[in-house]
This record gives C-alpha cells, structure tokens and sequence, in this order.
C-alpha cells in the first residue's frame, strides 16, 4: 500500500491547475483523491505528478442556474446528498449521492472526481444521464460543454481531454409532476453499485407525458433503456415490467460475484422499481 | 472480591486502544531501524531460472538485498516448519525463502531491505525475476485428478495424508438397512482471515550480546520462538525474545509461523540492525494461512422412528502449497471428531484426504475444522428433518445425547464430558417465537402458489464443539509435536497487590479483564489490584498462546490453581503469627480466618507482608508468597447450543435478507457476560459471513481473484442485524472455573443456520441445496434450476 514516487503540486485557481497539466506530462488531477490514491497504492496509477485541485473553492458548491441547479466540479457527495437545492429541484441526485460509500467517502469524494473517474459501478452517472445533465469542461483554449449521455464513452474513460478540468455539472430542474427514483443493488465488497437504475416518470393531468431509465454496472457505460412505450399508458406494473425488459447490453459486465447474464437480469427488475417507485412520487 | 465474577466490568484494555494509545507491532520505532520488503512470486508455479538483484541493490537508499542464496550462505537451517504429524503425512520441504520453484502466488523469492519503507518497495519492483512458468492446480478436487500439476515431487498425486476416524463396516450396515438416507455433496468455501491488523514483525538483533528480540504479531509468543529457533535461524532459545505488543486480532491467523517473520529475523541478523515489516492487505491476504477449502461427500442414514443410524463423510481437505504449522491437525483431529455432534450416532465413519494446491497454506481459522464438521451435520439434520417427515425441530430432539447419558462416549474418539440439549433449542425457539414463524411462513407460501416473491425461511443449527486445547498427552498422541497445557505465575506483592504473568497471549480477547476477575474472586481482592502481564517470552515462563478457545479453560484455569496455591501458603504463615493451626484458617473475602474465632483474622496483605519479611516466620516455609502452575487439562470442554435464524428471500433477484438471528449457547460459567456476548458478536458476523458473503477465489492459473477487498466481502456493521442472545449454564466439570470457552461457538454455530434458512425459504421451489456463500446469483439460480 505504498505508492510510487511522485511529485505533488497544489493549485491555487483553475488557471494555474490547467498551466500545471500543460507543464506536466502524464499528470494527474486529484481532487477527493477516493479513487485516484487506491489506484496508486495498488502502483495501478503511477503518476509522476499529482495536481492536487482539492482546495479550490471556485469550483465548489450548489447554485439554481438557468432554469437548473449548477453543481461544482468538487462539491462532495455529502454536501449533494444534503442539499436543499437539489431535494427542491432534483431530488433523484441527492437520493444518488446518498447511496456512494459511506460518511467518510461521502465527505471527501467529490461528483467531478466520481465521474471524471467514470467507474462503471458509480452511482452518479446514470443518474446524470438520465438527467441530461451537462458536464462543463474548461482548458486553456477555452470552455465546452457536453452532455452526459455522451461524457462517459468506456470503462474509465471519459470526454474529458488531456488539457482539461471539469469544473461543473449542470441538471435540469425537475418538471412538474415527474418523479424519479435512483435503485441501487449493492457490491458486498465494494459497495460499488452491481446494478444502479435510474428512472423518472412524468405524469400530467393522469397520463404519462415522459418517462426514462438509465441503468448503471450492467455495461461499461451507463446504459439508456428504451420505455418510450410508458408515454400514454397507464403505467400498470404489467406495462412497467415490459418497458423496463427492453434493457440491452451487448457485452455486460461480469466478475466472480455477479455474471454479466445475472447483471442484465437484475438491471431489469431494479428498472422495473425504479420506475414504479418514480411513478410512485410523480 | 464477591460478586466479581459473572460481572460485566468495563475491558481494561479499551481506553488505550479506543484512544490510539495502544502500540501495535508497526508502532514501534527503534534507533537505526530499517525496513523490509518481501519481493513475491506472481506465478501460483514457475521454476527461478534467476534471480537479478544488480537494479534494486544500487537503489538509493537500499541496505541489502537477500535471496535463497543469503539463507544458505548464513548457515541457517531456513525451513518454516509443521508443528503437526500424522501418520504416513507427505512433509515437503518448505524453504524461508524459495531457492528454484514457487508454489503460490505470494511465494517469497527474494527480500529488501531500505533506509525507509517507500524505498524498499521500489526497489523490490527492481528486483528482476526470471520465472519459467509451470502449470498450477488450485482447485482441491481438481489437484486430485490424474495428470494435475505437481505441487511437491515428494508427495505423489498432490496427497499430504489420507486419514480416517470410526468404523466403515457398520456405518456400511447402517445404510444398507436404512429406513431413510439423507445426502449431500458440499464445498466449505475457502476463507481468508484479515484480522485488522496485518502481520509484522521488528527484529533488532545485538551481536555485541547476542539476543535477538523479535515484537511480532503473535497468539503464541513461546511456540514462535521455538520454531524460529528450531527450523529457521537456527539460534539458541535463550538468545531470542519473542515480544507480541497490543496484536489488532488474529483469528487463528498469527498461530502460525510464517516465512515472512524469520526472513525479517534473517535480515537483522545480518545486518546487525533492526528491521521492520508490515505487511500490506494484499500480502495479507496472499500469505496469511486461510481456513476451511473443503469438497465433501456426506450422508446419514436413519431408522424408521427417524433415529440416526449412521453417518459417511468423504472430505478431500485443501492444505495448500505448503503444511502450515497446525494444518493437519485441522481437518482431521478438529474436524472428524466432532462428527457426532450433538446426537447419540452408532456408527460413523469419517475419512480426510488432504491435498496440496498451488494456494495460500490453509491452517487453523476460527473454528478450525469445528465449523465444517458443524456444517455437514446440521446440513444433514436439515435434509433429515424434511426426509424423515418429523421436521427440523423433532428431529434433532430424537437424536440429542439425552442429559442422563454423560459423559458420552462419541464413536469418533472424543467422550464428551457433560451437556444437556433440549433446554438450549427449547429456549431458542420460545425466543424465535416458532410457532408465529411457521404462520407467517405459510402465509407467504400459500401467495401464488408457493411462488410469492418474498419468501421466508427458518434455519437451525445445534452444535456442539470441543475447545479448551488440549490434554497434552491426548493430543500428543494423536500428533501433536507440543503439550496445550498452560502456565500461569500468580505473585502477591508485599503490599497484596497482583501480578498474574500467564502464558495466554491476548489478542483482543480482553484477557486482562477477566483474568483480572478470575483472581479477584478467588483471592478476594479487587479487580483494579490485579495486573495482568503476557504475550512476552522474557517476562511469562512458557506458554501455549490463545487459541481453540482456550485462554479461561486452560490458562484461566491455571491462574486459579496458582491462587489456590498462594492461599494454602498463605494460611501457613497466618496460622504462624495468629499461633492456630494451619488446618484451622479458612480463607473469605481476602483475610486468613481462624474457624470459630471470627476476630482472629489477618489481611492478605499483611500475610504477604510477613512473607516477604520473613522476620517472624514458619521454619519450614520459603519467603515470598508466588506460586506457578501448569495446567494440563483432562479434557477438552464441550460448549454447545442451538441457534436459530430466520431469513427473506427476494426470489426475483436471490437477494438474502436477514430478519433474525437468536442464539442459546452453554459456555459453562462466565466470567465477564459482555465479553462472552462479544465473542459471540463477532464469531456470528464471521459465521454469517462466510455464509453470505466471504470466498477465497483462485482463478485456473492460481491467481487469487478475490485478493482485495473490493472482491473479498467482509460483513460490515450495516449487514448484520441484532443477534438475539441468551444462555443455559452447564459447568465443566473438569476445571476449577467450570468454564468451556466461546471466542469460536459463533463462527462454528452459524453457517449452517444461515444457509438451512434460505434453503428451507426456497422448499417451494425445490432447493435443497445452495453451497456458500449463498450469493444472490447462486440463490437465484437455485430458484431458476429446472
């Protein structure tokens, strides 16, 4: 549990965290430091630098922005987990961040960190997705903006470049009448999520006018379930039990405690209590 | 002092170790310490076709670099050697360090030593290896099979010993004449032991008196340094203290002598400074002596009022690459001696194969081999009660040694010295409250035709086990290359103040507070009088070490006949200055009393006074008022009980909830209830555990998959539930407490409760079996089989 050699630098504000990464070759940005440290003492990650982003305050906290609720790249699970911001406008985020770890965990892993990190048993990203939050990165040429759906492209990798830093998520304000639920069917090791799922329903003047259901730890990315067939119908348990066993992994995950057949079948009976439990707050 | 024992006074131990005070072995800072880094083989087998050390040696801040080749130029025996024979066992060699072929990943080839403990680890990656990979066998079924890779030329077909217990003829006759038989194939998941506290060791070797002084994490100091001395340095026993500081939990797991803590010992010594190691989780985990690794064939066959006829276990016994310390003794003498259980059986017949594999060594783990034994018998008395028709309950009461018949002669070498069943599962099951169970069960059976989605399950274990380790010559006779009695040194201070120094080697047990206990009632002093010294071979004369639950039995018991001693000795020297005779004193709530002359009294402190003045003193009498014991047991004691637990299964995922989980155990009496129960906690969480969640896995080529514990599942504090405890109290009646032991009934009762549980949730959907750990993908399959 001893880590290589490396050298440590702290940055003072965004600018000099991104002057640091063009400095520095095979850098490495730590913020919570909950999954790059373990990497490290394992000698999986061996960076010769580590900037550590931990200490910027720019880039922490919960604010209503444009119709949303902006969260900071380095704002912790807990403090997420206890916002009155996101239990008003985003309930099913919170409900997320709750599941991560436990206290110590939640009080230094950070949301930018988590999904930076992109391991496909977390519990955020599948909730982002579904969401359709936007994750906003900045570097020295300037900032962009990607949507989730399209943020996480393999196991541990992500949209984020090489020069840049993750500095904030966006989420959409709920509408009225939806409800969304976040299922977790937890590693007994790991406390990582087997299976996470994500669901949301909306439903206007008794009829379902929208519906989703994003399910985490079956693929290498978080996998959208079609359930589309939702919208219109009565939202019976019958018809939830159908639209949630739409879920399709090609290649799902496997390790010696869940096979990937027993994953994709998990992930449709949490996507079924997902959404009736979604359907159960609209 | 009265009312001491069977007292739940706070631990002693816990202010220092709840505050960070305590001083585990990595601790410990010496003058001139460096540190050590173990380079292990990757490979389950290869054969060291070199070893480049030229990298790692000109590393900064490296002081040495050993291999085999250091251990053979040291003139050192260098051997880690099996404390246990039996008859006709394979004891291949087992080098410190690994001179051509590694036989398990974690093998030690090569070690660095470094100014600090960074430096050591990288330059242990500098240390290049050349290996020709060989085929490997991981698997104990499969190490058996013709053709399997070889783990010792020295013991064809990977068999260390092929032993038996019983009769086969009438177990044989029983079965053909069966009224019902019952059967079962089982794999008793490997398990491994991750006390808190890794394995270390500081050895600060002084040539200029040459005494090496070795603080290790130790349940055992004495028996350390006598195989360290014997097989491994080489040194005499005089010249080496074995010191175990505060030792954060062993589980069996620091019993055991290890390569890694001689090569530290072989590093100061050469190096004539002191050096550390610690090991890290994963070290742990790759060289720590796992426990159970069975695949077992068991059947039991009954007459027509359901009476148990006989009993047939076939178990092939996983030893690993190499025969750790006590490891055959562990399926065998601990495991098909208990095959009995609780029930009066006729005939039974137990036959162990144990069996080399490119593994981690297998040795005791809490329970060691009680806890399979435990599992193939009350399995089969679950099979039994649906077979028989009688159900889990009537079964087992038709079966129990009734109370009348002890001490009982079992068919398999133990005779169990008291006991009485029935009390214990009657009280469990008006705990459990039974019969509303069995309603709800019904209930839930009777939704959807026995396919309702929560289903709950009601699982029983009764056991019996057998601690208190060992009548020495029962034990010897059997293989056992040491005596388990224990010592222990009571010496009353001039002042009356204690100080017990015992040969037990707490290890978390709290053996300070309740030796402490021990003392004050016996000897009428207060608790806070009383020091308790161990774990330290300098300062304890000999002992056996903590183990087999043994420490109240044997080394509590050997306190007590120390005390008897010093009051027989102290009624001498009373009877002298209050001029009675000696066979007139009587000894109450700490003063020597002259029967009849209730004024004529003096304190234990005076008489310790006048002992160590010796001024007006018995002509025929020695000053000083010590006494020593060893005590060597008659017996081994027998704790038994009947747990019971009661699950949920969610059969659309085979996900496993627990609802309850309540416990009667008779540990004879108690010394200290909140400690008993707190051996119980922890003995249920380790025993639901390897029911539930925990599984040692080696993948084809030997690499331990579940080596970390983001694979390997430990119970956590938000997986259990309450446990639901309670007692009946049948003493010993061989030991002057009357106590038996407890720190492994939990582990032993529970895995089989847990697993009768599920499997009898899921009798709508015709399981009968699910092997642990019951997973939620193994129980869904069950639900699923065709």
């Amino acid at each position: 549990m001893y880590p290589a050699q490396f050298d440590y630098r702290r940055a003072g504000s965004v600018d000099e965290a991104l002057g640091l990464l063009q400095e520095h070759e095979d850098a490495k940005l730590m913020a919570g430091g909950h999954s790059l440290i373990p990497m490290m003492k394992l000698r999986l990650a061996q960076p010769p630098v580590v900037i550590d982003i931990g200490r910027l305050d720019e880039l922490k906290g919960i604010s209503e922005a444009g119709g949303g609720v902006r969260v900071g790249a380095l704002t912790t699970h807990a403090d997420i987990a206890a916002s009155d911001i996101l239990a008003a406008s985003c309930p099913v985020l919170a409900e997320a961040a709750g599941h991560i770890g436990d206290a110590q965990v939640r009080n230094r892993g950070t949301i930018g960190g988590n999904i930076a990190h992109a391991d496909p048993g977390s519990d955020l990203p599948p909730v982002l997705v579904l969401l359709g939050a936007s994750v906003h990165l900045q570097s020295p040429s300037g900032a962009r903006s990607v949507a989730a759906a399209d943020f996480f492209q393999d196991l541990l990798m992500t949209d984020v470049g090489e020069d840049e830093i993750l500095t904030h998520v966006d989420v959409p304000a709920r509408n009225a009448g939806a409800g969304a639920a976040y299922l977790k069917f937890e590693h007994p090791a790991s406390g990582y999520a087997v299976v996470g799922a994500a669901a949301s329903v909306t439903v206007q003047h008794g009829r379902c006018t929208a519906a989703g259901l994003v399910v985490g730890g079956v693929g290498a990315v978080p996998t959208a379930v079609d359930v589309s067939s939702l919208i219109g119908a009565d939202l019976s348990d019958d018809a939830i039990a159908t639209a949630a066993s739409g879920l399709d992994t090609e290649d799902p995950l496997g390790d010696i405690f869940a096979s990937g057949d027993y994953r994709v079948h998990v992930g449709k009976v949490y996507g079924k209590r997902a959404l009736a439990a979604a359907r159960d707050r609209a | 002092m009265a009312g001491v024992l069977g007292t739940s006074i706070k631990r002693r131990e816990d202010p220092a170790l709840i505050t960070g005070r305590g001083k585990y072995t990595d601790d410990l800072l010496v003058e001139g310490m460096a540190h050590a880094a173990i380079v292990r083989s990757p490979y389950a087998h290869a054969r060291i076709r070199g070893i480049d050390t030229s990298a790692a040696k000109t590393y900064p801040g490296v002081v040495a670099v050993l291999t085999a080749r250091d251990v053979a130029a040291a003139g050192i025996p260098g051997m880690v050697p099996v404390g246990w024979l039996l008859p006709d066992l394979k004891t291949p060699a087992h080098p410190m360090i690994a001179a051509d072929t590694v036989r398990h990943v974690g093998d030690a080839v090569a070690v660095v030593v470094a100014e600090d403990r960074y430096v050591a680890r990288d330059a242990a990656e500098r240390v290049a290896v050349d290996y020709e990979p060989l085929d490997a066998v991981a698997d104990v079924v499969a190490a058996l099979e013709d053709g399997a890779p070889a783990v010792h030329d020295d013991a064809p077909g990977n068999v260390a010993f092929d032993w038996e217990i019983g009769e086969k003829d009438p177990v044989d006759a029983a079965f053909a004449q069966a009224a019902h038989t019952v059967e079962l194939d089982l794999r008793n998941n490997r398990l491994i032991p991750h006390a808190i506290e890794p394995r270390a060791a500081l050895a600060s070797y002084d040539s200029s008196t040459g005494v090496m002084t070795i603080h290790m994490t130790s349940q055992n100091p004495h028996v350390h340094r006598l195989l360290m001395t014997l097989a491994s340095l080489g040194m005499p026993e005089h010249k080496v203290r074995i010191v175990a500081p505060e030792v954060g939990g062993g589980f069996g797991s620091k019993i055991h002598h290890y390569a890694d803590e001689a090569i530290v010992g072989l590093c100061s010594l050469k190096l004539d400074r002191p050096v550390k190691w610690t090991a890290t989780r994963t070290e742990t985990n790759l060289t720590d002596a796992h426990g159970r690794d069975h695949s077992t064939h068991c059947a039991m066959a009954f007459d027509g009022d359901g009476r148990i006829t006989g009993l047939r276990v076939d178990t092939k016994a996983a030893m690993g690459a190499y025969l750790s310390t006590f490891a055959p003794a562990v399926p065998t003498y601990l495991y098909g001696t208990l095959m009995s259980g609780q029930y009066d059986i006729p005939a039974i017949h137990c036959h162990v194969t144990g069996v080399f594999t490119h593994t981690a060594p297998v040795d005791a783990y809490r329970g060691a081999g009680r806890p399979e034994a435990t599992f193939v018998v009350e399995r089969l008395m679950h099979l039994a009660g649906e077979a028989t028709g009688l159900g889990p309950i009537e079964v087992r009461k038709r079966n129990f040694v009734p109370a009348d018949a002890f001490p009982y002669q079992t068919q398999v070498a133990l005779a169990y010295d008291s006991g009485n069943y029935g009390p214990a599962m009657d009280r469990a099951l008006e705990m459990i409250g039974y019969d509303d169970l069995c309603r709800e069960q019904a209930s839930r059976r009777g939704n959807g035709n026995g396919n309702g989605r929560r289903q709950m399950g009601i699982g029983f274990s009764s056991y019996i086990e057998a601690c208190g380790l060992a009548p020495s010559a029962v034990v010897g006779s059997l293989g056992a290359q040491a005596g388990q009695w224990e010592s222990a040194d009571v010496r009353v201070h001039p002042t009356g103040s204690v100080t017990v120094y015992t040969g037990s080697s707490s290890h978390g047990q709290g053996h300070e507070t309740t030796f402490s206990q021990i003392v004050a009632d016996r000897l009428g002093v207060a608790p806070e009088a009383v020091e308790v010294i161990h774990g330290d071979t300098d300062l304890v004369q000999f002992g056996m070490g903590t183990y087999g639950s043994r420490s109240a039995a044997v080394g509590g018991s050997a306190i007590a006949g120390s005390v008897d001693k010093i009051i027989e000795k102290g009624k001498k020297i009373a009877a002298h200055l209050l001029e009675a005779a000696a066979e007139d004193l009587e000894y109450e709530d700490g003063s020597f009393r002259v029967a009849g002359s209730p004024d004529r009294a003096l304190g234990l402190g005076d008489v310790a006074l006048q002992a160590y003045l010796a001024h007006n003193y018995p002509d025929d009498l020695e000053p000083g008022l010590s006494a020593t014991t060893f005590y060597d047991p008659a017996n081994f004691t027998y704790p038994f009980g009947t747990h019971v637990c009661v699950v949920e299964v969610d059969t659309e995922t085979g996900s496993i909830e627990l609802l309850r989980y309540a416990a009667v155990d008779d540990v004879g009496n108690v010394i200290n209830p909140m400690i008993v129960d707190g051996q119980l906690h922890g003995g249920l969480a380790q025993g639901i555990g390897q029911a539930l969640w925990e599984n040692a896995v080696y993948d084809d080529s030997g690499q331990l998959v579940s080596g970390s514990l983001m694979d390997y599942a430990l119970p956590k504090i938000h997986n259990l539930i309450p446990f639901e405890l309670d007692r009946t109290t049948t003493p010993c009646p061989h030991n002057p407490l009357g106590v038996k032991g407890v720190g492994e009934a939990g582990a032993i009762a529970s895995p089989p409760a847990v697993v009768n549980a599920v499997v009898d949730a899921l009798k709508p959907f015709g399981v009968t079996h699910i092997d642990m750990p019951l997973t939620p993908e193994k129980v869904w399959r069950a639900v699923n089989a065709d």
